[in-house]
């Protein structure tokens, strides 16, 4: 019974939070949805190599939303369009810690000190990352292969 | 938090003002993202939860607080890297562990794998890239992830 009675205690301590604050951040992670759709953002990749195109990669994944095997996709249609392998894995890098939604739930829940310090870190981390990868990849027949929808399906199901 | 709820109170007035429909439209889909979220929240709330109860504050601290080793920074990080939690789930949790005596460089080890490293997805980006590379990445990004937790260690 004092068991339970902790365990609610708990609860109720991080869901009236959690309640109170969630919401409003949502509404704000919707707002940022409507005014900067993934097609608008898509249509400013391109072939760009380079600081420049390193940039862009990076400015493209800030704005989009979704875990991280969404960003697969779009890697292919960068691939496609001619991006290098750096700047294919400098972009998956960038989409899983840096996106903007993401981000404003980091200041959130965890404080502007420890967001500002983690991106700090991390952007020059995987911009490495990038790197060595092409370092590694550049000789082999690597290819980021488009994936068909149906197919993608039919493989989950399976 | 509240610097953060001035800005969205802020972004939303000047959305209004540039686009009435548009806005509408955002809010809506926040709050409709926000009730997609909202089980799996609640399920990880009670979990952490029951966890509290049988684990104390002090017992959590003394693992996976500031003077905790390299250890713990391993075991965050493989955590991190099997789980599939959405982030905007993982954010309200890393707020309750760090509440609950977990340090900010453990979280910034959970947090970067979990975002970074994903074994679970491996089959799907394996798919894209083939396995050779998607190991690679893999493998290159939980070693970035525990040399953020030591950078976080100094400068935290």
């Amino acid at each position: 019974m004092n068991a339970l009675v902790i365990i609610l205690n708990n609860f109720w301590m991080f869901f009236r939070e959690m309640i109170m604050f969630l919401p409003l951040m949502f509404v704000l992670v919707g707002l940022i949805d409507v005014w900067f759709p993934k097609e608008k953002v898509e249509k400013h990749i391109n072939k760009e190599s380079g600081i420049k195109g390193m940039f862009l990669v990076v400015l493209l994944a800030m704005f989009q939303a979704g875990p991280l095997y969404g960003a697969f996709p779009v890697a292919a249609l960068l691939w496609k369009k001619g991006s290098s392998i750096k700047n294919i894995f400098i972009y998956l890098g960038a989409f899983s810690t840096l996106k903007i939604p993401m981000l404003s739930f980091e200041i959130g829940f965890l404080g502007l000190k420890f967001t500002l310090l983690r991106t700090l870190f991390t952007l020059p981390l995987f911009i490495i990352i990038g790197y060595i990868m092409e370092w590694a990849l550049k000789d082999t027949d690597f290819e980021v292969k488009t994936v068909e929808k149906e197919k993608a399906k039919k493989s989950i199901k399976v | 938090m509240k610097t953060l709820m001035v800005l969205t109170i802020l972004g939303i007035g000047l959305s209004f003002f540039k686009d009435r429909e548009k806005t509408l439209q955002g809010i809506r889909k926040g709050l409709k993202m926000f009730a997609g979220i909202l089980p799996a929240l609640i399920y990880i709330l009670i979990l952490v939860s029951v966890l509290l109860w049988i684990f104390p504050k002090e017992t959590i601290s003394s693992f996976l607080g500031y003077g905790s080793g390299w250890i713990s920074f391993f075991v965050a990080g493989i955590i991190g890297a099997i789980s599939l939690i959405p982030g905007f789930v993982a954010y309200p949790l890393a707020n309750v562990l760090l509440k609950s005596g977990v340090s900010y460089q453990i979280l910034a080890v959970f947090i970067t794998t979990l975002m970074m490293v994903g074994v679970l997805t491996l089959p799907i980006e394996a798919k894209y890239f083939g396995w050779r590379s998607s190991i690679i990445r893999n493998v290159l990004s939980f070693i970035a992830a525990i040399i953020i937790g030591f950078l976080m260690r100094f400068f935290l």
